[in-house]
This record gives structure tokens, sequence and C-alpha cells, in this order.
């Protein structure tokens, strides 16, 4: 709408979803948590199917913009719209979602790793409609944490970072997905940090020194609202902060 | 009724064609294909309205005589075309306009023109502006500067060698824009039956908009009529005279039809004044005790390429510079500098913000250096009551010597400290910093020269069904003057609220007038109403004792009659005494009193009246991130005597927040091209109610000696203090690295960049 209204564009044919009932659902299947394209956000946020199974996800949604504007938004729209300072797009990326693409009579499934390609631009063909997200759900003695950083309550994260941490039965590392957003021209999974968490004690120290492994997939933008090294600094911080915070719910989920 | 709301028979719309260029030479504009579309009525650019338009008047001619020949300022400041002359100066200077049957069709017309030009080098930098080699914004100019002045009190140099300590600082504040709800529009029609050109425009000032478009069309004033409706926020922008309120009624002259042009967003970012830009370089001279002995301020304004207000913000801050303190010896030097930005006008406190902010932050930096407690360095400095009125020694912008009247500076500063539990909070804050949590709390105090002249009007009449109309020059943009003044008059005459009417912002119902800017608004209408009020009074007593066969002086006026003391049912209402007040057969007048129940006075305020107040902010930086978190923020202020309590903690509540954008969130940037990179929302952050938080606010009353209510004005001061007070609890969150938080916004990027500078392990998270 805004691109229509700054006469940025000038479509010949505009195609209105919101009619399409079908696209608007969640469920659970064999793969995970699969959600609709059109399921708005807010109804996503409150499903006490998604608090249950996928908890990141329902809790990441809260830090989109606000309420009326979740009422409004769709996780399909957010999805495609693949802006890298978003947060459904590092979920995604988290939880290795996989995206069900429609094409006439061409249906695909696109893995979240390989669906963002570059600043606002997915993996989609022109002629492709993005039908359904299969978020995998993760066990449900996970922890998980989203940290952010925004000049103003709701605005797109300068940011952020999305955690789940599992610890194995000696309070070790056994499973940890990293994601950023907001420090890159897509949404980025930090896999070289993983692999040096994994198996390791949860501790300030550790999480600060892995935190510098972070450099590889920081690119990030400099703007009128931060700089290229704050960005860096930030996503450093935040590292930190969302893996302990991780680690506290993990603990509380497991008394 | 906003001025988007008016809809007249066969009315046309116009769009403008606005320069993408920061500086650039014209070569040519092309309006052919522009003009062949479907829908366009007509393309104008500066040759089809050469000589029929005339240029805008010299920006000098707002200012008082007597403070011109009191502070000798240079002015050379160029007179802007209504539509660009062969040079573009800024990124939205207008370069053409197009009339169609509707908005859509004049974009399109705009769109279609072709419009060539020259690349020039540009200035954005107003140091760089500064340079001898820099290039010329305005050509027939030896340089960038267009206004200047220079005053002094005591001995500056000589007292800044004496002293035992000197503090030496910048400071910067941005650039910010008023960011009002509605933005300008303006609907223009020559009336059919009385071929009155009547204008309607989203402005503070009818009677200039109408002075300045009879001068430049070559019109009788009197054939032209400027009708302020409803506006949506005004804060000052809307102040002065814009192109497009003399070319809109250019257009509906030469069309015949009405013509409609309304901006939007994007337009109002890159065409409506900014506000505020100023660059201090200051020295300041005190001793052991934190007493200011001496204090020179050297400080550049950037005026963008016009500033049609002169030197009013550049001034007021002089003028406000030495806050509620004793400095016996004082300078400043004032420069507005041209650059190829959008003009500089006047923002909610125009000028004062700047000069609080950084007297403010000079007394914490005292305070930090000498260890001793901000608040109390500043009672150290208060002018004491004892010591009022006190003359500030220099001339205010109406080329009066400053006199602060009345106010408590210390009992103002006390109120504010007990609402926000100071002792408390210095507690709070020993305790957070053990466990690595940095809280502040910072001050800041100012007083405000308010109700500027040159005058006000109010014209009070009782029409024949005993209502009290009021008529007056000044035009509302949500303060609430349907209320306050009727408040004002309900009180004089002993009426209820319902029986008096209020007609403001329309030329044509009172012949002269000023507007509403400068927290100006209750003591130059309210005592304008006062007067013309004594006025009709008297003539209605002397009309009822006629009338009655009594005498004047047994005579009382109250709830909407007349009547003889002791003898209430020998009483004659409003209503009576309006109807016997026409003229002919029906007539009951005296032979001495002309007909119709009206009078009109025009207040003319001996100068400004001081009104004062401190605000105090308390917030919690992230060290990590640099992230601020307001969390509380109180107000005492005393604005003289307070006509209506709720409508001045909402004034107070709204300059506060758009403080809170000014010192966290909001900037208007450029990049070195002369682009607007905050052009719109997204990048010109508004503070919303997350980020405002709960504002206490304490009335205190010291009335003014200056009128006949005894009222000051206090509309801009809610937006004076905030930058300081913000910028002083940051500094105070901080210490004892005492951080140089001298520039604003102070975002989480420049927050860490100052930590930085004092080689903090930000990463440790201690400091």
């Amino acid at each position: 709408m805004p691109l229509l209204n700054l006469r940025l564009t000038k479509p010949k044919i505009l195609v209105d979803l919101n009619g399409v009932s079908s696209l608007d659902s969640i469920r659970e299947t064999s793969g995970g948590l699969s959600i609709g394209a059109m399921t708005r956000q807010s109804r996503v946020e409150r499903s006490s199917l998604v608090r249950e199974r996928c908890p990141i996800l329902a809790e990441a949604i809260r830090y989109i913009g606000h309420v009326a504007i979740r009422h409004r938004g769709t996780i399909g729209g957010s999805l495609v719209h693949a802006d890298p300072a978003a947060e459904l797009p590092a979920v995604a990326l988290a939880l290795d979602a996989n995206f069900e693409v429609a094409r006439d009579g061409r249906d695909r499934v696109i893995p979240a790793a390989e669906f963002f390609i570059d600043y606002l631009t997915s993996a989609l063909a022109p002629d492709e409609i993005l039908r359904e997200i299969v978020f995998p759900m993760v066990r449900p003695s996970s922890g998980y944490a989203l940290e952010e950083v925004t000049r103003r309550h709701g605005d797109f994260a300068i940011a952020g970072v999305v955690a789940i941490v599992d610890l194995d039965e000696a309070a070790k590392i056994a499973d940890v997905r990293v994601a950023l957003f907001g420090v890159a021209s897509t949404a980025v999974r930090a896999r070289k940090l993983e692999r040096a968490l994994m198996g390791q004690e949860p501790n300030e120290h550790v999480f600060r020194d892995a935190a510098a492994l972070l450099d590889d997939v920081l690119d990030p933008p400099g703007d009128i609202h931060a700089s290229t090294a704050y960005r860096k600094h930030a996503a450093a911080v935040l590292t930190a902060r969302a893996l302990h915070r991780a680690v506290q719910v993990c603990h509380d989920r497991r008394l | 009724m906003y001025v988007s709301d008016v809809r007249l028979p066969n009315m046309l719309h116009a769009a403008l064609l606005r320069s993408i260029h920061a500086h650039a030479r014209i070569r040519s504009v092309d309006t052919k294909e522009a003009l062949r579309l479907d829908g366009v009525v007509g393309v104008w650019a500066d040759r089809e309205t050469e000589g029929r338009i005339s240029p805008f008047p010299e920006s000098f001619e707002i200012h008082p005589a007597r403070w011109l020949e009191g502070v000798k300022p240079v002015l050379q400041g160029p007179r802007p075309t209504a539509l660009a002359r062969g040079k573009v100066h800024y990124v939205g200077e207008p370069v053409a306009i197009v009339v169609a049957e509707d908005r859509a069709k004049a974009e399109d017309g705009v769109d279609a023109i072709v419009a060539d030009y020259e690349e020039l080098p540009v200035v954005i930098d107003p140091e760089e502006s500064l340079q001898a080699r820099a290039t010329l914004v305005h050509e027939g100019s030896n340089n960038n500067v267009v206004f200047s002045f220079s005053i002094e009190k005591g001995q500056v140099n000589e007292a800044l060698g004496a002293v035992p300590y000197t503090l030496k600082e910048r400071f910067r504040h941005h650039r910010y824009c008023a960011a009002p709800l509605e933005g300008r529009g303006v609907v223009a029609w020559v009336e059919p039956k009385t071929n009155i050109l009547t204008v309607w425009s989203s402005t503070q000032m009818p009677h200039l908009v109408r002075r300045q478009i009879a001068a430049q069309l070559g019109l009788p004033e009197e054939t032209v009529r400027v009708i302020a409706p409803d506006i949506g926020g005004g804060f000052g922008p809307k102040v002065f005279v814009y192109p497009e309120e003399i070319l809109v009624p250019f257009l509906a002259l030469q069309l015949g039809r009405p013509v409609k042009w309304i901006e939007d967003r994007t337009e109002h970012f890159i065409s409506t004044a900014h506000g505020r830009d100023q660059l201090h370089d200051v020295e300041c001279g005190f001793d052991q005790e934190g007493r200011i002995l001496a204090f020179r301020d050297r400080f550049l304004l950037d005026n963008g390429a016009y500033n049609p207000m002169g030197l009013t913000d550049a001034y007021n801050t002089a003028a406000h510079l030495q806050g509620p303190y004793k400095i016996p010896n004082f300078s400043v030097t004032g420069t507005c500098v041209s650059t190829n930005k959008v003009p500089n006008a006047p923002y909610r406190g125009a000028g004062r913000p700047e000069a609080v902010f950084v007297m403010e932050r000079c007394i914490d930096t005292i305070a930090a250096r000498l260890k001793l407690d901000p608040a109390e360095v500043r009672r150290r400095n208060f002018v004491q009551p004892e010591e009022m009125p006190y003359h500030a020694g220099i001339l205010y912008r109406d080329g009066e010597p400053i006199c602060y009247d009345s106010g408590n500076y210390p009992e103002t500063l006390t109120r504010a400290l007990e609402a926000a539990g100071y002792d408390e909070l210095r507690k709070r804050q020993r305790e957070l910093r053990q466990r690595g949590r940095y809280l502040g709390i910072g001050i800041g105090c100012y007083v405000e020269g308010t109700g500027v002249g040159s005058f006000e009007g109010a014209r009070v009449r009782i029409d024949s069904s005993g209502q009290l109309i009021i008529a007056t020059g000044a035009t509302g943009h949500g303060q609430g003057h349907e209320t306050v003044f009727a408040q004002i008059a309900a009180d004089l005459w002993g009426l209820s609220l319902d029986k008096i009417s209020l007609v403001e912002g329309d030329t044509a119902s009172i012949p002269f007038g000023c507007g509403t800017f400068g927290s100006r608004g209750t003591v130059n209408v309210g005592s304008a109403i006062y007067g013309a009020s004594v006025r009709l009074k008297e003539k209605v007593l002397r009309l009822a004792a006629h009338i009655l066969e009594a005498n004047l002086d047994d005579l009382e006026l109250g709830e909407g009659k007349v009547f003889v003391r002791g003898f209430p049912q020998r009483d004659l209402s409003l209503s009576d005494l309006a109807r016997a007040a026409v003229p002919g057969w029906a007539s009951k007048l005296p032979e001495d009193l002309e007909p119709g129940l009206e009078a009109t006075y025009y207040f003319v305020p001996p100068t400004v009246t001081w009104a004062n107040a401190a605000h105090v902010a308390v917030l919690e930086v992230d060290v990590q991130t640099g992230g601020i978190k307001l969390l509380d923020y109180v107000v005492a202020h005393d604005a003289g005597k307070l006509i209506n309590p709720l409508f001045v903690d909402g004034q107070i509540h709204g300059g506060v927040a758009q403080g809170i954008g000014a010192a966290l969130y909001e900037e208007i940037a450029y990049d070195t091209n002369g682009q607007i990179l905050s052009g719109s929302f997204v990048n010109y952050l508004l503070p919303g109610s997350m980020e405002v938080p709960p504002i206490k606010t304490v009335h205190l009353e010291s009335p003014s000696p200056l009128n006949p209510l005894g009222v000051k004005g206090m509309g801009e001061g809610g937006a004076i203090a905030p930058p300081a007070a913000i910028a002083n609890a940051l500094a105070d969150a901080l210490q004892p690295l005492a951080p140089q938080v001298n520039e604003i916004p102070l975002t989480p990027d420049r927050v860490l960049q100052l930590l930085a500078r004092r080689e903090v392990n930000v990463e440790a998270g201690a400091i």
C-alpha cells in the first residue's frame, strides 16, 4: 500500500486475498505446526495451540508493531515481505521452518535456509504464492528468548536475536539455535556460533566468547537510526542476553 | 471544519512541482506535456508569474524599530519569490504549480513536467557555510551570513581572564520539525456576489496572510478576506506566509474558479519550515561555590535556504540564555547562515529550548566539576525573590529592557523536587548503582518571556438575544480558546458560558489582528476582552440608567441583567438593552449614545511578562545498548493566574511530549547532497504513548503586574526544558564519568559513543 501511495509502483492488476479463507488456519501436523499464510498475526499470538507447541512463535509476534497492526498483518505477508529487520523470518530460520508454495499445478517446499534471498526479496517466483508455513516443534524442555533493540516501542528492530536452547542431563548445551535480524540484508542463522556452543556449559563467559563468532554473519547497514558499528555491537550484546534468558526459561520449564 | 473540508462548486485542485536538487540552476521548465494531459487546466512556473506576483518582503520588517535601534543587527536576508527564479536552493522548493480537475490529475501533470537543472555544489554544514571559500547559497551577497547580532553586559573578556574556574563546551541542538497533525493547505476563490478574494488557510496568522496577499498581488486589503478554520496544530511553522498562500489565491483570480491545495506528509517534510538547528560554543567562568561569574556564547543558527522570521529565534535564544540566574558578565554573538535546506522558522519554544539546553548543561557540568548537588548550584545562582523585579541587563526582542517582573525561582524548584521525590530518588540511585543499574535524575529550569506584542484585539458585542459575541484576530489550533476566552468574559460579565460565543481567525470579523504564537493568547486576548468589556459595560450601564431613569451609581450588572441596587424588580436584561440600542423608531437610546452594543479594544502589552518553571526527568540507561527509558517526568510551572488548569496541563503535556521527542527520538537529517534522510515518519520518529511517561504537574501562581488579569503565557513552556532535563539526567546516571552530553537527540548510538569516549568497558557492563 505505501508503494502505491508514493506512486512508486503502478500495477495493472491487484489481487485481493482477503476472501481466501482456506489460507487462514492453524493446525498440528506430523511435520510440526502448520499455519496458513493469511492467518492474522494476532490470531497466532493468542492461539493456545501455538503457545503450547511453539511458544517462541507467539512470543516473537508480540514484538511486531502494535496491536492494531497485528490484527491486519498476516504471517505469510510478513515472511514474504522479507524485511531483514523483522522478527518472523528470524524465527522461521531458527526453527528450520518449511515454506509450502503453490503454483499452477507445481507446488513445492522451500526450506527457510533457502527462502530469504536478499533485502525485501524472497525465493518466490512471480507466479508463486505462499500457502502454508510448517514450523517444526522444538522439544518441550527447550528454553527460548527474543531480544531486540528498537528506537521506540513497536518499531522495526535495529538489531535482534532469537535464541532456542536445550540442555542435556548434565546441564550442558545439547541443542542451540541462534538467528539474528536487523544485522544483514536478510535474517541470518549463526551456525558457527551454534557449533561452538554445543556441549558447553551455559554461562556468561561462554556466551560472551561465542558472541565474538558472530562476525561472519554480520553485515549490518548504517542508517539514520544506528551505525554499522552500533548494530554489530548490539548484536553481540543481545546474543549473550538472549542465550542467558533462554537458558533460564529452560531451567524453569524443567521444574 | 478544517481547510481540507472546504468544498466549493467547480473547485479545481493544485499540485506543486518541487525541486529534487538542493542547489541547482534552472535551465528550463518544459510544461508542454503537462498541459496536454486530460483534466489539466493550467501550469505556471516563474515566467508565468513574474511581474504579477511580487517577491516576499524583507525579513527585517518583522522586527520592531526599538529593537533594531538597540541591538543594531546585521540583516541581509534574500527575498524569495513565490516560484523559484533562476535557481533552486533546497529540495522541496516550489518550481511550478499545476491546476487540474482533481488532485490525482494534478499530480500526473506534475510528473509530466520536464525540468532541466544544472547542479551546483551543495552547502549543508553550517560551519562550512561560514568559510570564506564556501559556495554562495544566494547570489548577490558576499557570504552566506544572512543575519547576525552581538550583545554584551558587563566585561566578559576581562572577567573570563580573572575567574578561578572555566569550562569550555560545544553544544549542538539538531534540526527538528513541528509535525502538526494537520499539514498546510489553502483554498481560495473570488466570492461571486461581493468579489472578495476569500482564502482559507491552515495558518496561525490570518491578518498577516491577508496583508501579504494584498501586497504581493497588488490588491487593496479590503478586497481580501482570510479565514483560518479549525487548525490541527500550528506550533510555529504556520506563523509566516508561504508561497502556496500567495499562489493559490493568484490562481483563483486567474481562473475564476475555486482552487484548493492540501499538502501531503511527504511534501510537508520538504516544504514546511523546520526548527532549531543551533551550534553553540560556550566559555563559562565560575567560582568555588559554583556561582557563574562570566558567560560567553558564540552560536551559529542554520537558517536553511530562507528564514522568514529573521532573528526571532536567534535573538530569543540570546534573551533567554541567562535563565533565572544572576550573571554579572554576559555576552552572546548569534550568526544565522544559509544552507541548502528547508527554511528554518520558530517552532514551539522558538530559540528558548536551545538556550536552556546550553545553560542547564553548563550548570550541571559545573556541579559535577565541583562535586556539588546540581539543585544546590542552581540555588546559589538564582535571582532571589527579594531581588524581584530583576533587570537582566539586555533587551528583549520587542526592544524593551528585560525585567523579570514576578516569580519565585527557588520555590518553583523546591516544589518540582518535592513532587519528584528527589531525596528518595537519590537513595534509589545509590542502591541501583550497587546492582549495576544506572538511574539518572536531571533538572531543567528556565524563565520564559510570554505575551509578546505588538497587540491583539477583541471586539465584544451583545446581540438581541442577549448573547455575548467576542471576535478576535487570534486563531485557535487546539488550545481551547473557545472555553478560556469565554471563561474570562463570563467572569467579567456574570454570564454563564453558554451565553458567550467566540469568533476567531477571520479577518472580516475584526479589522486588525496579530495571531496566535509565542505563548501570547491568554495575555493579549484576555486583556483585550477585559478592555473591551470595560468600555462596553460603561455603555450598557449608561443606556440602562437612561431607560430606567436611575442614577448610574445605583446600577449593578450581573447574571445577564442590569438592575437598580436594592430594587431587583427594576431590571433590564442584556437582550432588552440590545434591542433598545437599535437605530430608528424602536430606539430607546439617549442622544449621546451610538446605536449597537459593541466595543473594540486593542491591548498593547508594555513588554513581555515572565513565566518560569522547573522540570525534573528521571531515566534509566542501559549502558550496553545505550537505550534510555524515561521513568518519570515532573513539571512545576508558574504562569501567573491560571484561567483553566485542565488546559494548562494539556498544554504542558503536549509540550513535554515534543520535548521528549527532541531529546530522544526526532531528528531532521540531510545527506551531503542535501537530500533529506528523515522525510517520513518511518525515519522521523515521534514519541508515542509508550515513550512518554505520566507527567506530574505542579502549579504555582505569581500574578503578572503587566495586565489586568494577572496572567502569563504558557503554551510553549512544556517544550522548553525537556532536552535539558533529560540530557542532565543521562549525565547524572553516568557519574562520575561526567560525560559530555552536549548533543541531542540522544540516540542509543550516540549514548554508546559518549561512553566510548570515556573508554568505558561497555562489554563488562559496568562503569
